[in-house]
């Protein structure tokens, strides 16, 4: 995203699905349309106003335009491209940038997943890692995808930078803080670094407890252009700056264990909105695992590569922390239907509106949603401001 | 129980390093354009897009990038060998692959050496242990 489009589009609606239970048993569509529904109408507008759909899953093949037809509408723009947990900031700045150029005037983003129900359902999961290339240089030597890329990307920074279990710990025990004062949260039960580091392993250092929930859910972002955005209902969440990058599928191939593809992303995104990582006020990163976070805290530019460790420990990230992160409870601790690209962008908008009740960050003006994809594969950035950040 | 693990036939472009594996030899192909080594075979040179890549035979000898420790496996081929070290090994030659270390866990930047764990079919697995 260029500077140019600084501010010209922003997120009007947006919606979230989850249960507590962690279940929720309905058809893929019918939850699709409830949280495109429910976006909509908290943005004060209709599907009739939408032409344009982002979405990478929930179909067959052609996701975008599958659901286009099930919902009656026909987008001029769509976009299906399928990064993982980065997609979603990526659609904003796709959506943005069509947005500005008049490709587009309303878009919707909407990601739906219900790996819960299915497994009730006794249906085996999609094999989304099960890549040629990946049966046959890694599947033999007995990985357990996403798990084991991220268990050694943790050790590899550990061994590198010195980074403990307990900083890594110290994340899981802030996530759960905001969890707590989250009541549509799956876990809300405080927990401590001890209880992190006592959980047990599937694949060392990652403890059990610094991995992301199971949960079925859905998401929706309704983005569009900022003169219709100041006439809705809501305060509009500007789109200051907006990058993607992706740097390997394997992570056998991934250059650097310790450095992902966030640092193109990041610096691009902030170049973009004229903001450095001092400007920012509340951030929201995909946390599937505690090194996601610490990663991104680094590539981003909130601390030095391998100062994450120190920088994490001291528990920056939580209520009362200096650097509010992931304050929905995020995908350790709210929500987590396989890819929590969208819910960042949700709870990123109602910080900046301030709807977020007891977890309410005060006064928070800036925002950044940051995605990450695959095995530490590809990011999103995008960053968020008020009225008033313009 | 190696027979048990699902290793793929060999495509048209990795079968001289499978067939190297019969002979307990590791092979890889070199870039004739750039001289980098390419992991995985490929049809083209990831580093400058050259086409024209020749296999050779690399020593076996590296050090471990990077070790997670699994206490689950999710190969019923490996399940007599929990714990088991996946493992990064950064070859001398000065390309990275994936592979095991079977026994004590190894730790970042321990030298290695390959190992071979035969597979139903006369291919060999290349595996790792301490040198």
């Amino acid at each position: 995203m260029t500077t140019e489009i600084r501010g010209a589009t922003a997120l009007v609606g947006v919606a979230d699905e989850v249960s507590p239970s962690g279940v929720i048993d309905i058809p893929l569509r019918q939850l699709e349309a409830q949280v495109i529904t429910a976006a909509l109408e908290d943005a004060g507008l209709s599907l009739r106003d939408v032409d344009g759909l982002c979405n990478c899953t929930g179909g067959t093949l052609m996701h975008s335009v599958e659901l286009a037809e099930y919902l009656g509408i026909a987008p001029r723009f769509t976009d299906a491209t399928q990064t993982g947990g980065a997609s979603y900031g990526l659609y904003v700045e796709h959506a943005a940038a069509a947005i500005a150029a008049g490709e587009a005037e309303t878009v919707v983003i909407v990601y739906a997943s219900t790996p819960r129900a299915a497994r009730k359902r006794g249906e085996k999961g999609l094999g989304v890692f099960a890549t040629p290339e990946r049966l046959e240089w890694e599947t033999p030597f007995g990985v357990m995808l996403p798990i084991s890329a991220y268990a050694l990307a943790a050790n590899r920074h550990m061994a590198t930078y010195g980074t403990t279990a307990e900083q890594l710990a110290q994340i899981a025990v802030d996530t759960r803080r905001w969890a707590a004062m989250n009541p549509r949260a799956h876990l809300r039960e405080a927990i401590t670094v001890d209880d992190v580091l006592e959980s047990g392993f599937i694949a060392e250092p990652v403890h059990k407890l610094e991995c992301c929930l199971v949960t079925d859910g859905a998401a929706a972002v309704v983005i569009t252009g900022a003169e219709r955005a100041r006439d809705l209902a809501k305060p509009p969440a500007f789109v200051l700056g907006a990058a993607s990058a992706a740097s390997h599928a394997m992570i056998s191939q991934m250059p650097d264990l310790t450095v992902t593809p966030g640092a193109v992303s990041g610096p691009a995104a902030f170049k973009a909105a004229g903001l450095s990582p001092g400007d920012i006020d509340v951030v929201q990163l995909y946390d599937s695992f505690t090194i996601t976070v610490l990663l991104a805290l680094e590539d981003l530019g909130f601390c030095a590569k391998g100062e994450g460790g120190p920088f994490v420990g001291s528990g920056v990230l939580g209520p009362g922390g200096s650097l509010p992160g992931q304050t929905s409870g995020g995908g350790l601790a709210y929500t987590h239907p396989g890819a929590f690209g969208a819910f960042l962008l949700v709870e990123a908008a109602r910080q900046l509106r301030g709807e977020c009740a007891d977890r309410q960050v005060q006064g928070a003006r800036t925002a950044v949603a940051h995605g990450t994809g695959g095995v530490l594969s590809a990011t999103s950035t995008v960053i968020l401001g008020t009225e008033a950040t313009l | 129980m190696s027979d048990a693990l699902p290793v793929p036939e060999p495509t048209a472009v990795s079968a001289p390093f499978w067939d190297a594996t019969r002979r307990r030899v590791l092979a890889m192909q070199r870039c004739d354009v750039c001289a980098r080594l390419v992991w995985y075979p490929r049809f083209l040179c990831p580093h400058c897009g050259g086409s024209s890549l020749r296999w050779e035979e690399l020593s076996g000898n590296g050090v471990v990038y990077a070790v997670s420790v699994h206490h689950r496996a999710p190969l019923p081929a490996l399940a007599d060998k929990v714990p088991y070290s996946v493992v990064l090994v950064d070859l001398d030659e000065g390309v990275r692959l994936m592979s095991n270390v079977f026994g004590r866990a190894p730790t970042v930047g321990d030298p290695v050496a390959v190992a071979w764990v035969p597979l139903d079919d006369g291919r060999n697995l290349a595996v790792f242990e301490p040198r």
